[in-house]
């Protein structure tokens, strides 16, 4: 047992060519990916948790001051933004059909309607953003938020330092969210030039799912997003 | 023509340590052995800066009066002591290095789940580090450690940002490793590994790798948050904006207290393994030690607001905090007690890893049993923000974390690096560090049960001849640290060669060759034991024990 020659031979018969060296077989190499993104959105709850936790603390503090500066953001285009995530939710789903019943052009075509769709989501929040700047609703030295009703209460104005603080959490979830669809489109770019080579197949397409399973959860997180900030004092 | 070729018989077998040679073979490698050294000759880099500002430091409160440095500078002395060490040496320390050695090889494994990602893990963890060392020589930070708001935000003029990214960096180089091992423990495992087999190291680095993953990313989100704050000035922790200082409180620890268990959980894990094969016996209870470890883990989640018991929380909050702070206490018992029935009628063997274990056992006791005094309500309003809590999280995290790393290093040196280290004076070095640990940190409980306070560069005359012992103590705990690091150096080229199993300790990592080749076994192990099988080991006319290779 202890003198044997050990040598550090790698004889691996006829496998996938995208079966790496460490893994008996493909089965485990793809429940290995899959399990990683999964445990790595694990990371990403908890760091948009914290997000969220500040908000329902300030929200809970400053409730009507909250909903006045929730009530100056473009609910229509937030709206817009949801459907567009929503479909492009299901144009993800469809590319990972495609990857895996070997259909080609369906998903590259899928693919390009993600990222395009994506596009659109980001312009919409541009545009979001341009407005606030001009409405001077960006956080800063420039701030202005007076003479604001509060919802419900029209003798009362809501205090700017507290529409403030909504505000920052309004840039910063945002933002983080936006900075997400980015990374996800240079994922998906990544993906589109690997199923244009033709990488892709019934046996190996790891790479679209937990793509996938990435876009997914940056569209769920604007699911939660959507209605924190844009819809919490909208009733007539 | 069969004369004419003569076979020069190699001196060394091939292994991960030379089959490849040159810088580029290191710096691009994706073999956990190899990336585990990368770690371990940064970590103990980054471990002498750390220690280094605990001299000045020592050195300063070798007086009661501020000679040696003045008051600013000595507040940027304890927080990058603090800094380095927390993020930069013991949060890496054992998971990074023992653990990325030891947890593929331990369950059959040829590697990580990712290797790739390990290696970028290392890379993180180097431009952290290259950041947290450009931060310090441009200046350095002044906030302590815990970069409490809104004094890190609105009022310090040192570089929160910078050093605030450099931890963020670090902490997805923690992230991934956690990641890497959660999916490798459960997607790696050989045939016949089953869970209840696995060594208790691994359960140790499963539940240490939870917390990494559910608690690190919070404090990314809030050094963000912190950072946004300071460079846009926004009121999210700042109160005269109508911010929460308390907010950044509670999600600073809710990451930094689990922080603690990241450091003395996989010290845990070593020591189980050191104490089974020293006694030569069946660690007792093997699914309490099991389990204790993933309780720790969850319940370390939901004790962070002790840290806050005076910064004006509710009461009733503090009063579930505190008793779920005693809830801790007993999953770390079971494994005290079960380490001691362990030792019970066992064959004990001194060897230096069991001296370091056996440090580990009663200074670990010693912390956690000072930390229930932390936990109890009125006592802590006593002891706060005193040398009493200094004294008491360094018992954890040098007597703990630390003197398990230094077990661990000696109990596998002969499998990490095929060599024997010095065995008399390797003894030598654990009763110094052991003697010289308790010389430093004991007057320090007295120090804060009298009331000296942390953070200061002066105090009163009073406190002068304890002092003066820390400082003593110190110097000796140095010594201790240094001397395994020149002996291991030296092993590494003049130390006898290593059989494979030089302890015949029990373990799959133990079956193979020291060092290991690169895919760690030259077939995949099939297992048909039990963990810790030393009866079936010293059995006296025992069949030869499966050989896996």
């Amino acid at each position: 047992m202890s003198d044997s020659t050990v040598v550090g031979l790698h004889h691996e018969e006829q496998h996938h060519p995208e079966l790496l060296h460490h893994f008996a077989e493909p089965q485990q190499q793809r429940d290995a990916a899959s399990l990683g993104m999964w445990i790595f959105l694990g990371t990403e709850v908890m760091f948009f948790g914290g997000l969220f936790c500040a908000y329902l603390i300030y929200r809970r503090w400053y409730f009507g001051d909250f909903g006045a500066a929730s009530k100056s953001i473009d609910a229509t285009l937030g709206a817009t933004n949801t459907a567009v995530l929503i479909c492009s939710s299901l144009t993800v789903v469809l590319a990972v059909w495609a990857a895996q019943t070997a259909r080609r052009t369906l998903l590259i075509g899928s693919l390009v309607i993600t990222m395009l769709l994506g596009l659109v989501f980001l312009g919409i929040k541009g545009k979001e953003y341009k407005d606030k700047f001009e409405e001077h609703h960006v956080p800063g030295a420039s701030f202005s938020f007076d003479h604001v009703p509060i919802p419900g209460h029209a003798d009362q104005y809501a205090n700017p330092r507290h529409a403030e603080i909504f505000f920052s959490l309004y840039f910063i979830m945002t933002g983080l969210h936006a900075l997400h669809m980015i990374i996800g489109l240079g994922l998906f770019a990544w993906l589109l030039f690997m199923a244009w080579k033709g990488r892709f197949t019934p046996e190996y397409h790891t790479p679209v799912e937990i793509g996938g399973l990435y876009w997914h959860f940056v569209d769920i997180v604007w699911i939660y997003l959507f209605p924190l900030l844009y819809l919490i004092d909208r009733h007539p | 023509m069969s004369m004419a070729t003569v076979t020069v018989q190699p001196v060394e077998r091939e292994n991960y340590l030379n089959k490849e040679y040159g810088v580029g073979s290191w710096l691009f490698t994706t073999d956990h052995k190899r990336i585990a050294l990368l770690y371990l000759m940064s970590i103990t880099f980054f471990f002498f800066i750390g220690g280094f500002f605990a001299l000045l430091i020592r050195l300063e409160l070798l007086t009661p009066v501020g000679d040696l440095v003045q008051a600013d500078t000595y507040n940027k002395l304890f927080t990058m002591h603090g800094m380095v060490m927390v993020f930069f040496f013991l949060i890496p320390s054992i998971p990074a290095v023992l653990g990325n050695f030891l947890v593929p090889m331990m369950i059959g494994a040829k590697d990580l789940a990712f290797p790739r990602i390990n290696l970028l893990s290392w890379y993180l963890y180097i431009i952290g580090g290259i950041m947290m060392l450009h931060c310090m020589l441009t200046g350095g930070v002044d906030t302590g450690w815990t970069f409490y708001t809104p004094f890190s935000t609105a009022f310090t003029n040192t570089k929160i940002v910078e050093a605030g990214l450099a931890i963020f960096v670090a902490g997805f180089s923690s992230i991934l490793t956690g990641l890497n091992f959660v999916v490798t423990i459960h997607r790696m495992r050989a045939p016949g590994m089953t869970w209840s087999r696995l060594p208790l190291f691994i359960w140790a680095h499963y539940a240490t790798s939870i917390i990494q993953i559910l608690g690190t990313p919070v404090i990314a989100i809030t050094i963000v948050l912190v950072a946004v704050e300071r460079t846009l000035h926004l009121g999210i922790f700042d109160p005269r904006l109508g911010g929460d200082p308390l907010l950044f409180q509670h999600l600073f620890w809710f990451y930094s207290h689990p922080a603690v268990y990241i450091m003395i959980l996989p010290s845990m894990g070593v020591v189980t393994e050191i104490i089974a094969c020293f006694a030569r016996k069946r660690i007792f209870g093997y699914s309490f030690v099991a389990f204790s470890s993933i309780a720790i883990a969850v319940f370390g989640f939901l004790v962070w607001a002790h840290h806050m018991f005076v910064a004006g929380i509710s009461v009733y909050a503090a009063l579930v905090f505190s008793l779920l702070s005693y809830a801790v206490a007993v999953p770390s018992a079971v494994k005290v007690f079960n380490w001691t029935a362990t030792l019970y009628k066992g064959s004990i063997h001194y060897d230096a890893p069991m001296l370091y274990a056996f440090g580990f056992i009663g200074l670990f006791t010693m912390g956690g049993l000072t930390g229930l005094f932390l936990a109890a309500l009125g006592i802590d309003v006593h002891v706060t923000d005193t040398y009493f809590v200094i004294a008491h999280f360094h018992y954890i995290m040098v007597g703990g974390a630390l003197m398990g790393y230094l077990g661990g290093l000696h109990f596998w040196w002969p499998k990490i690096s095929g060599r024997l280290y010095p065995e008399s004076l390797a003894r030598l070095a654990a009763l110094i560090v052991f003697l010289g640990f308790n010389l430093t940190f004991f007057p320090q409980f007295l120090l804060g049960y009298l009331g000296m306070p942390r953070r200061y560069f002066q105090y009163p005359q009073e406190f002068q001849v304890l002092n003066v012992l820390s400082t003593a103590g110190a110097t000796v705990l140095g010594v201790g640290y240094l001397l395994p690091m020149l002996y291991f150096l030296w092993s590494m080229r003049y130390g006898k060669p290593a059989p494979d199993n030089p302890w015949n300790a029990a373990g799959l990592e133990w079956m193979t060759s020291s060092p290991p080749t690169t895919f760690n076994f030259e077939k995949e192990p099939v297992v048909t034991w039990e963990a810790y099988n030393y009866d079936e080991l010293d059995a006296p006319h025992k069949e030869e024990v499966p050989v896996v290779r």
